[in-house]
């Protein structure tokens, strides 16, 4: 999946992934007093499986199923003109947003522009009354006034890293890697090896 | 998966996996025109000028409402303002737009090549929305997105293209573009409405026989009669075609259970189709090629005016 040389070091293991959704789910709970009215959107293509623990974590918790939902925001991104991915996957919200509190889930925090992409994105589908965000990982460099209200790991990196999640669902493998960027690319996601439901 | 494309003029420049690229950005833009608030804003700051210099009301208003859901700016050209009817050349106009800045030209046209000729003198994003008797692409992608949702693939697919073959720039792209896809692709028409030369459509047969043809096929796509567009007389009269060619409610019998039925409108009620084939609940999906004509419009729009293709920011 990975050029080895390229990993510089995993900070996050299956099992410590596995403690921080733990924690991020009674996190969650506690500071919503409960999961009523509450549902969880993750964006793609890595915060949507995050979100899917998440909804089985709290469902262990507190034996509620809270609604899920996966939001993809490309076509709400501030760089379209220059970056355009050509691979655009669906948002299915299949529930109305409208009042609920919305807890965003994405996998890393770094510039803040997926969530100021995401959060135009969730207005346009509806009204929720409060939308919170949980991320696994929190690496730095904010360029936007966005702060997560829920964090697995602060990650403390360079800008010429790159902070990447693999879950074994997709990647055969469950990590957080910190990698050097390679030449001429950007920080980001890795691209899926397998497809979802294969 | 890479998108390197900047104009839609030919769609035989476009590979199968180019193809399904569009039909799956047109996709997931269907979740955007079935919510209350039908924008998105990606192509904030773009401007697209259609310039339309042929009648047209579907394809532009489609055109349109694609522009606007992604937040670009359009401007309408054409018709009576046309500038060459004040003697100014084709290239002088487009010369002339260009210089207010724009990014996208939608071109609907009586002459074949025309987009071609733009793309080549403007350095913006050019998209055929119909040039003289040459070729449609965005109708092709609509025709082959209604029948992807339909069929659920173009895996052992027949399709048959009935009809005005020789006056038909939808079948200039929708042969080869099925072509591409892999279906098998029959032409129907009576002798004296195909080219002197049929092979060069590219089509795997080409027969004058409707009912013969009828059993074999998934999907029965009928063209319409342009009557505008006739010298001379290619059939005696309209009842007579409808006999022949036309998709009557006795030739139901004939198609399979599941073949359905494309058309790229305006119909021609009781011409090449009757009411009952075209409002049959099961057969017909001419309603859905209108709504993937604005999906598919939305998803090119997307693609080729989009930069290049890297990571994603977290």
């Amino acid at each position: 999946m990975n050029d080895e040389s390229m990993v510089k070091s995993v900070c996050m293991d299956a099992d410590d992934i596995e403690r921080a959704v733990t924690r991020m789910a009674h996190q969650i709970l506690e500071a919503n007093k409960g999961a009523e009215n509450l549902a969880l959107v993750g964006i793609v293509t890595r915060g949507d499986l995050l979100a899917k623990m998440l909804v089985h974590k709290i469902e262990e918790i507190e034996g509620v199923k809270v609604p899920l939902g996966k939001l993809d925001i490309s076509f709400y991104r501030d760089d379209f003109a220059t970056h355009m991915s050509p691979e655009v996957h669906s948002t299915d919200i299949p529930f109305s947003i409208d009042g609920m509190t919305i807890v965003l889930v994405d996998d890393v925090l770094y510039t803040g522009r997926t969530i100021r992409a995401a959060l135009d994105a969730l207005m346009d589908i509806g009204r929720p009354a409060a939308v919170e965000l949980a991320v696994l990982v929190d690496r730095g460099h904010r360029e936007l006034p966005i702060r997560a209200d829920f964090v697995g790991k602060n990650v403390p990196s360079s800008s010429s890293e790159n902070v990447r999640l693999f879950l074994e669902e997709v990647d055969g493998i469950s990590a957080v890697e910190i990698l050097d960027i390679e030449p001429g690319k950007r920080a980001g996601a890795a691209a899926l090896t397998k497809k979802e439901g294969e | 998966m890479a998108f390197d494309h900047k104009h839609l003029i030919d769609i035989t420049e476009y590979s199968a996996d180019d193809i399904m690229t569009i039909l799956e950005t047109a996709k997931t833009f269907k979740q955007v025109n079935e919510r209350r608030i039908k924008k998105v804003p990606t192509l904030k700051g773009f401007t697209v000028v259609n310039m339309f210099n042929e009648p047209s009301t579907r394809t532009r208003s489609s055109f349109e409402i694609a522009e606007k859901r992604l937040s670009a700016d359009s401007l309408n050209f054409g018709g009576s303002s046309t500038a060459t009817v004040k003697g100014e050349s084709l290239v002088d106009t487009v010369k002339t737009l260009c210089s207010y800045k724009i990014d996208c030209i939608v071109v609907r046209d009586r002459w074949a090549g025309v987009p071609r000729k733009i793309a080549d003198v403007s350095g913006v994003s050019v998209i055929d929305a119909g040039d003289g008797k040459h070729q449609h692409p965005t109708q092709a992608l609509l025709d082959l997105y209604s029948i992807w949702e339909e069929k659920g693939s173009f895996d052992n697919l027949h399709v048959g293209v009935v009809g005005d073959i020789s006056h038909s720039r939808v079948c200039g792209s929708l042969i080869p573009a099925l072509k591409i896809m892999g279906c098998e692709v029959t032409v129907i028409a009576p002798p004296t409405l195909l080219p002197a030369r049929p092979d060069i459509l590219g089509a795997d047969h080409v027969t004058s026989n409707l009912d013969e043809a009828l059993p074999e096929l998934d999907v029965v796509y009928m063209l319409r009669i342009q009557r505008e567009r006739f010298e001379g007389a290619p059939y005696p009269n309209l009842r007579e075609y409808n006999l022949l060619y036309g998709l009557t409610e006795e030739r139901d019998k004939l198609l399979k259970p599941d073949a359905c039925v494309c058309h790229p409108g305006p119909i021609n009620r009781g011409v090449e189709l009757d009411s009952f084939m075209a409002d049959h609940p099961k057969r017909s999906i001419i309603l859905d090629q209108v709504y993937a004509g604005v999906l598919v419009r939305m998803a090119a729009l997307y693609l080729l005016l989009g930069g290049s293709n890297d990571g994603i920011d977290a």
